[in-house]
């Protein structure tokens, strides 16, 4: 059977990759332990960091506001769970660098805060439904950590027809979207709703790919009766970018340097529509996630629950441990994650797995040099010459590479993937761009 | 025969005039000084003046934009050179030199993580800062290399950037582009100089790197003219240089060296390329 995709990309199935998924898709979500200690860094999302509003020493309970949201394109930080402030400086954060964080030492006791409360539905409207979603600091799962209420805030001008929910979970080893979309269907569906409502939109599509077949037929079971097309779409990443989303399923092309927004459509990932139903249904807010702990260098490889600012640490305790030495860590995807230099980083929302490696399953190749084969530019999603721009950055071009495009890059990795001469191209991409900003910042 | 003579000549007589004409119709002034000051100039096109070439800081100076001794490379003569030809005095600049201020090289210092990636250095300094455990020490991927339009840098096969004393001309090109500001430049008749960058705590640098400046002062209480330490890191007041090399016993991690004794030992290029005949030494 043809399913719905988009030109470009890998086909994962066809390579060993896909049974990567195999090792958690079928283990059930399993609770991690609130550690002694949590790291809750004020930057957890894109835009403006947090400010924290709470001091050492100071007891803090479950779901109570730690960091003061900044300008539009920011939300509250809260606390993961009750106990004392032992520290407010900067810590190790998944993204290389220390940043400020709050440290929290638990008491064991995890009482909530009472000012966590549902917000009933006879007050629900677009305004405070969104509000509720900022103030619960809700923030996109699917690991670019995009505020919400601002995707559900759309200009008078661009009215929004069409609401994509995310279930694609593309990247090989990842699981706990699929975990989700089984285990917490129902609020998966309730979220959908409430989005639905916010949005005022009369269609709504969840996009799952074809290998998940009983997350579909669960998926499809639940949305019975309700206006909620449920669609199979190819196994190929990266599927779940937003962009080849929405070209797969609605067969139009985002502007370039465009939003969805700008063809009336948004897409939101199936765990943040159950974190919306969470914050509006119970007043929850976004205090942990799931995330998938896998690769061949963890001894037991397992789907946990996790708090927000339990060091990675803790999940390899969890899951007894490495196995073997440790070579390389990744948090996020193998195509689209971020290494780690410890496991002192603690778990983000943008947090979805945590992939170890021994030094056995790393390439040993050395890059060498573009061999014109093509195949990059075969495979990028978006069309870009990944080998071109490679070369605009190395001669220190940014000019040129701005010229071919590079900021509309996704970062993806397909290219890097294919490449047979082992090239660092996403490296070279993100040099590129990093040196546009340098200069459009100094004129 | 004839005819073709004739009919050729006409043709030569009829361009001839049109090319006079032409020459005189859209001659552009070329102001004289320019060009001999575009002679004047090395032609290496190096860019250290700050501008793209030779050709380009000439008509920089005609116009006035420029001062007349930003030529690194044609030292003296040059610039006195063009204060002749502009007719003004010549303020010449003591002459300037590249420093690799850090010795951390990789079997003293300790990393991060593994490198693998692009082989430069300011890519690699975006990931966590790059891989050494120290934040300012030399990274060793050659991006100063790159730039260096006399190759006059090289790196050392335990990863450490190394300037050769007798090529570099000073034109600050591998001081813009090192993303850890490890190389200054410095007055070439100083030889002696502080050999770290890093300001941090003795205690925190001894856990990185076994030849860092732990900012202890000691050279300071020894020359104190010719020493400033400046959070945790001593540096040389270079108006004293001459004077500096007398702290140079006293320093306990060795980070003051002397280059006029072409240190450290066994820093020389292995195979000297060819650009500029020289014999090698005062490699450092």
């Amino acid at each position: 059977m043809l399913y719905k995709s988009f030109t470009g990309g890998i086909a994962l199935a066809d390579r060993k990759l896909a049974e990567s998924k195999l090792t958690t898709r079928g283990k059930a979500i399993e609770v991690c332990p609130i550690p002694e200690q949590l790291i809750i860094p004020m930057v957890q999302h894109i835009g403006t960091p947090a400010q924290p509003i709470v001091g050492v020493g100071d007891l803090v309970l479950k779901g109570q506001i730690i960091g003061q949201a900044g300008d539009f394109i920011s939300v509250p930080i809260h606390a993961s769970t009750s106990g004392r402030v032992t520290a407010v400086e900067p810590r190790w954060h998944s993204s290389g660098k220390e940043l400020l964080a709050v440290v929290i030492e638990a008491d064991g006791a995890d009482r909530w805060d009472p000012a966590v409360e549902e917000l009933k539905p006879e007050l629900w409207t677009p305004d405070s439904l969104r509000q509720r979603i900022r103030a619960a600091g809700i923030v996109g799962l699917g690991g670019a950590c995009f505020p919400t209420h601002v995707k559900l805030t759309s200009p008078a001008d661009k009215p929004i027809t069409t609401l994509l929910i995310n279930g694609s979970e593309c990247e090989p080893f990842l699981s706990a979207d699929h975990r989700v979309l089984l285990e917490q269907t129902e609020r998966v569906v309730d979220g959908i709703e409430i989005l639905r409502q916010i949005l005022a939109v009369k269609r709504v599509i969840v996009g799952i790919e074809a290998n998940k077949e009983d997350a579909i037929a669960r998926m499809q079971q639940c949305v019975a009766g309700r206006d909620i097309e449920v669609q199979a779409l190819a196994v190929k990443y990266p599927q779940g970018a937003e962009q080849l989303l929405v070209a797969a399923l609605l067969g139009l092309q985002v502007p370039n340097c465009g939003l969805p927004m700008d063809l009336g459509v948004v897409v939101h990932n199936v765990a943040t529509a159950a974190a919306v139903s969470a914050a509006v249904r119970y007043g929850h807010p976004l205090i942990e996630r799931v995330v998938t702990v896998s690769g061949p260098g963890i001894t037991c490889a397992k789907n946990l629950l996790v708090r927000i600012g339990t060091p990675l640490q803790k999940l390899v305790d969890f899951c007894a441990g490495p196995r073997g030495e440790i070579a390389k860590i990744i948090t996020g995807g193998v195509m689209t994650g971020q290494s780690q230099i410890s496991l002192a980083a603690p778990v983000i929302p943008g947090t979805l797995a945590l992939l170890l490696f021994g030094a056995a399953d790393l390439p040993q190749q050395e890059a060498g040099p573009c061999i014109r084969c093509g195949r990059c530019a075969a495979v990028c999603p978006l069309h870009l010459l990944p080998t071109a721009i490679a070369d605009c950055a190395s001669l220190g071009r940014f000019d040129d590479a701005q010229a071919q495009h590079v900021m509309n890059c996704m970062e993806c990795g397909c290219c890097s993937f294919l490449c047979p001469a082992y090239r660092p191209l996403v490296q070279s991409i993100r040099y590129a761009k990093a040196g546009i900003l340098a200069q459009q910042g100094r004129a | 025969m004839l005819n073709a003579i004739v009919g050729l000549g006409q043709i030569g007589l009829v361009a001839a005039i049109a090319l006079g004409w032409a020459a005189k119709r859209f001659a552009i002034d070329v102001d004289e000084r320019e060009q001999a000051i575009c002679a004047a100039l090395p032609g290496a096109n190096c860019g250290g003046c700050g501008f793209p070439g030779c050709a380009s800081y000439a008509s920089a100076i005609i116009s006035g934009a420029a001062p007349i001794n930003l030529c690194r490379l044609g030292g003296s003569a040059v610039v006195e050179n063009i204060a002749d030809i502009m007719g003004v005095k010549a303020e010449l600049q003591a002459a300037q030199i590249a420093v690799v201020l850090c010795q951390g090289d990789n079997s003293k210092t300790t990393l991060k993580y593994r490198y693998c990636g692009l082989h430069d250095c300011n890519a690699a300094n975006q990931l966590a800062d790059g891989p050494k455990l120290c934040p300012s020490g030399c990274l060793g991927l050659g991006s100063c290399v790159a730039v260096c339009a006399f190759a006059a840098i090289s790196i050392s096969a335990q990863g450490l950037a190394q300037v050769n004393r007798s090529r570099c001309t000073g034109c600050g090109k591998c001081v813009a582009i090192c993303p850890r500001h490890v190389i200054r430049l410095a007055p070439a008749a100083a030889t002696t100089h502080v050999l770290c960058s890093s300001h941090d705590k003795g205690g925190v640098v001894r856990s990185y790197c076994q030849v860092g400046c732990i900012g202890c002062g000691l050279c300071r209480k020894t020359v104190p003219e010719a020493f400033i330490v400046d959070k945790f890191l001593a540096r040389i007041d270079y108006a004293h240089a001459d004077l500096a090399a007398a702290a140079i016993a006293i320093c306990p991690n060795g980070c003051i060296v002397d280059f006029s004794k072409n240190f450290p030992a066994g820093s020389r290029l292995s195979s000297p390329p060819s650009l500029v005949a020289d014999d090698g030494k005062d490699q450092h």
